[in-house]
């Protein structure tokens, strides 16, 4: 009798507990086909973890870089955490997450999140965070970044979040509930269209041009985790005309830079020597860099890297060689895709 | 007790109040007809029902009604 | 920490833990030590104001039942001695003695309710006439949090006090008893207002685990759950829509029912809850409702909503008032000077009357409450007056045993608590009317079904929802008619029961209106 009442309940709780595991897979978007940058995070995960430069930052890091062009020319091997709208807390996070597999050589942070100094949007907290593995570092990041209508719970059963979405669920849901599909050539978002930049909107007057004391505080605390694993960090702004970068800011960041004797480039003041062209290097009017734009912006940060940071050039490496081989034959196939997609000419 | 019945019969015509024992249970006396029963009762009976005496024990029968008249008549 | 918050589980799942776990002799502490927690998670001050309420009336009711106590021990031992006259004389005076108990600790309770809740509707009310006769100096307003389930646990604890004084109910000697029948959480914020005598027992009693009533109390608590948030919470947001926007005609009329849908999964459901965490714990705690919409008259309706208030103005006002001395003299001068007939139901009228003034009053200070309260019993006067009527009719046309005759009193007596909540819906007198007006004069009734309220915040899978939300508890209520649903199912095999119960969790699970993007969590009763 008891036996029965035991599988009774077993029974029970296993088509209880599987059901919801499987709604739950279900129901998270998947970011495989439109927004595919929430699936980033987590694609890092799978990668043969030996770099030599990983990139921390928001969409001026994941859309400027090419890593390809970084192993192609210079051969660096590299990798972009970023992620969209990605506040500097969650950068310290995902850096710190990243130290607990690999160190690396130099560390590239794109400063201009500085400007906030509290998360702005939960959808941007769920893409950055919900793709980590599950750490003390995660917990962290979560902590770090909730907004007040956030719960801790709902990043741990996230079905919780996401249990209305049964309504809009589409093919990409099912086929995608237990797989997942490469969205990024090392963290880099391709894209080969173009939209010249016309017209930038000046920035409006700031009442308050000063950093928050919280962007402050991850920014030391990142500064001082790359001291101690003794990582070079570097500091830079990508070229994007906008959201607009105050000179007030600037002042700030060279100083600080300054201060902690780390090195930063501002590519806005590099136009000639990188050779980006605002009419045909981006594809939103100056936002994002397009394919051109941040192979451009590659070549010449890649000359950096190696010739100031010292960065060893690894081609040599037969078996890294034989998995860049593959990356590139993607990278490529992406690019012809995208071409075709957009109906731009190009020679292969 | 006669003259309680009476009082219940005109105002319920349709109900046997002889029998029925679930006057407030079923709904059959509201608090309407409670209070004006009690202004009648302290007329004809001379003893005053208050707030406290009012529960259903005291008002779902004739008979129980009756019991507290007395009681209250011999307390008086 | 509302029920709707995860924090409120985390505190449950501790709480039913801890309380099984432990000797049955620490259930009691514990659950007054909850009680407290969960009050002062809506802020410390809040608790400053109940242990006021709980340490005057247990004083009170102390000094009442000793009183009464001593009166009967003197009046036995001098059995004898004294006349009848003497003796009557003695209760008179001990009567005093208990009255001033009785009435000073009323009033100071009331006028703590009174100066949280209302002292900023008089002082509006106050500036406006200021401002009528052109006087200057405007009185500032008070700036004070309203304690939460204020109104209820003075009620329950007055209700408590006034039975004692009546010798109804024995004065509470163990303060911690006392304080856990004032603050027992799961009614604290929305009700029930139990009285002393339903409640004091079941909660004061060792309480041993079973299954059977621990799953009985979280059924309850599930299928609150799905009244609030599934319905109630999906509602909320066209309902603010329409009275925000200020709509008319038409989305007046959808507002009324949607809101009246609303009101009826929001506040039965809070109850569900309330009552299935009692359950849980072995606690018994008085039902609220009774199928209220189900009822053929206004009156009826009143019997069967919100049960525990009804019964405590009926207990607590309406017979005392209309039972009184001076209102007795006042019949008799009243059956003389306007005639039988009229004379005697004066005194039901005024303390109607008194009532629902009173009701009005406890919903809110405002005007629109003292209003909807007013129209009450304009309602419940007139059909009263027209029962005479009613009876002919009955009499000359045999309608009133047919089916269709009790649907249709059910459905108008629907339609009239849709208007009356329209009150509940706009925050002034003149927007209820305007409102109400422009249902027969903005001409729009085709909003209803050309696909415009589709455009309040519901889109066509939500009214789906909703409609099946709806079925549902109509469902349940019906089946209800013939006994408890629970233990129906309960006697169902075992796969059918885990389906049910399943199935119920996961609509909650994916159809409630809850998490980011829906914040309409509170209880609209909290407000009270």
């Amino acid at each position: 009798m008891n036996m029965k009442r035991g599988l009774k309940i077993g029974i029970s709780a296993m088509i209880v507990l599987g059901s919801l595991f499987l709604l739950q897979r279900l129901l998270m978007p998947k970011y495989v086909d439109d927004i595919v940058e929430g699936a980033m995070v987590a694609e890092y995960y799978q990668e043969e973890k030996d770099h030599d430069v990983l990139f921390v930052g928001d969409c001026e890091v994941y859309e400027n870089f090419s890593p390809i062009v970084l192993w192609e020319e210079y051969g660096i091997n590299s990798y972009i955490r970023g992620s969209a709208e990605q506040y500097i807390w969650q950068s310290y996070y995902l850096l710190e997450d990243a130290l607990r597999y690999e160190t690396p050589q130099a560390v590239v942070f794109n400063i201009q999140s500085l400007q906030f100094s509290e998360s702005q949007r939960e959808a941007y907290n769920r893409m950055s965070l919900e793709g980590m593995e599950w750490s003390p570092v995660k917990v962290k990041a979560i902590l770090a970044s909730m907004r007040e209508e956030e719960h801790f719970l709902d990043y741990v059963f996230p079905i919780l979040r996401y249990h209305s979405r049964w309504s809009e669920l589409t093919e990409a849901d099912v086929m995608y509930m237990f797989r997942t599909k490469k969205v990024s050539h090392n963290g880099y978002y391709m894209r080969v269209d173009v939209r010249p930049a016309e017209d930038v909107p000046e920035g409006k007057p700031l009442a308050d041009y000063s950093f928050g004391e919280n962007a402050w505080k991850y920014l030391d605390m990142m500064a001082d985790l790359c001291e101690e694993k003794g990582i070079q960090l570097v500091f830079i702004k990508a070229p994007s005309l906008y959201p607009y970068w105050y000179p007030e800011w600037e002042e700030q960041v060279e100083a600080y830079a300054a201060e902690r004797n780390l090195p930063y480039i501002n590519f806005l003041e590099l136009q000639e020597e990188t050779g980006i062209d605002y009419t045909t290097d981006t594809y939103d009017g100056g936002l994002h860099m397009n394919l051109s734009g941040a192979e451009k912006l590659s070549r010449y940060f890649g000359r950096y890297l190696s010739e100031e940071i010292g960065l060893p050039d690894r081609r040599d490496e037969t078996e890294l060689a034989a998995v860049w081989k593959e990356k590139i034959a993607a990278y490529e196939a992406e690019k012809q895709a995208q071409y075709a997609y957009y109906g731009i000419e190009k020679e292969s | 007790m006669e003259e309680l019945l009476n009082i219940l019969n005109e105002m319920h015509p349709d109900v046997d109040f002889a029998t029925e024992e679930h006057l407030i249970d079923n709904m059959i006396l509201d608090s309407l007809d409670i209070v004006s029963l009690i202004a009648e009762i302290s007329d004809v009976f001379d003893v005053t029902i208050t707030a406290r005496d009012i529960v259903p024990a005291n008002f779902n029968s004739a008979k129980a009604l009756y019991a507290l008249i007395e009681k209250l008549d011999n307390e008086a | 920490m509302f029920f709707t918050s995860y924090e409120f589980f985390g505190f449950l799942t501790v709480l039913f833990l801890v309380y099984y776990l432990l000797p049955k002799r620490c259930q009691q502490p514990l659950l007054l030590a909850a009680s407290y927690v969960f009050y002062a998670a809506a802020g410390l001050s809040g608790l400053l104001y109940i242990l006021a309420t709980t340490v005057t009336v247990y004083f009170a009711g102390l000094r009442i039942g000793d009183n009464l106590k001593r009166q009967s021990a003197y009046l036995k031992a001098r059995k004898a001695e004294l006349d009848k006259e003497q003796k009557r004389a003695y209760k008179e005076s001990q009567m005093h003695v208990r009255r001033r108990w009785l009435v000073g600790c009323l009033l100071l309770n009331l006028a703590i309710l009174a100066v949280v809740k209302y002292a900023n509707f008089f002082i509006a009310n106050v500036n406006s006439i200021l401002s009528a006769f052109g006087g200057g100096g405007e009185l500032s307003f008070l700036s004070l949090a309203l304690p939460l389930g204020i109104s209820f646990y003075t009620f329950q604890s007055i209700g408590y006090l006034i039975d004692v004084y009546r010798g109804t109910a024995p004065a509470e000697k163990n303060l911690m008893r006392f304080a856990l029948f004032v603050s027992f959480f799961p009614q604290l914020i929305q009700g029930p207002i139990s009285r002393y005598g339903d409640l004091s027992e079941t909660l004061c009693q060792p309480h041993a685990f079973t299954s059977r009533q621990f799953c009985f109390g979280l059924q309850r608590m599930l299928w609150g759950y799905f009244k609030k948030l599934v319905v109630a919470d999906r509602v909320l947001a066209a309902v603010s829509t329409i009275t925000g926007d200020q709509m008319t005609g038409g989305y007046v009329l959808a507002g009324m029912v949607l809101y009246t849908l609303e009101l009826y999964a929001d506040f039965t459901g809070g109850i569900d809850i309330a009552i299935g965490v009692a359950e849980a714990l072995g606690i018994t705690v008085q039902e609220n409702f009774h199928r209220p919409y189900f009822s053929k008259s206004l009156k009826e309706y009143w019997r069967r909503w919100h049960i525990s208030m009804c019964s405590w103005f009926r207990d607590y006002l309406f017979y005392p008032l209309s039972t009184s001395k001076p209102m007795q003299r006042f019949t008799r001068f009243a059956r003389k000077r306007f005639g039988e007939k009229v004379g005697r139901r004066m005194p039901v009228y005024i303390a109607t009357f008194v009532v629902w003034f009173a009701t009005g009053v406890w919903h809110g200070a405002n005007w629109n409450f003292i209003v909807w309260g007013l129209c009450n019993f304009a309602v419940l006067m007139i059909s009263e007056e027209l029962e005479p009527l009613y009876s002919r009719f009955h009499q000359r046309f045999a309608v009133g045993g047919q089916s269709w005759y009790k649907f249709f009193r059910v459905g108008r007596t629907f339609l009239l608590i849709c208007v009356l909540n329209l009150f509940d819906c706009y925050p002034t007198l003149s927007g209820t009317f305007g409102a109400f007006a422009s249902i027969f004069t903005a001409g729009n009734w085709s909003v209803l079904w050309d696909g415009s309220l589709l455009s309040i915040g519901l889109s066509a899978l939500d009214y789906g929802i909703l409609a099946i939300g709806t079925a549902v508890m109509l469902g349940v209520s019906l089946v209800q008619r013939s006994g408890g649903v629970r233990e129906k199912i309960a006697a169902k095999p075992y796969p059918v029961r885990f389906v049910l119960w399943y199935g119920l969790f996961l609509a909650v699970l994916l159809a409630g209106a809850y998490g980011v993007g829906y914040d309409a969590s509170q209880f609209i009763y909290n407000q009270f």
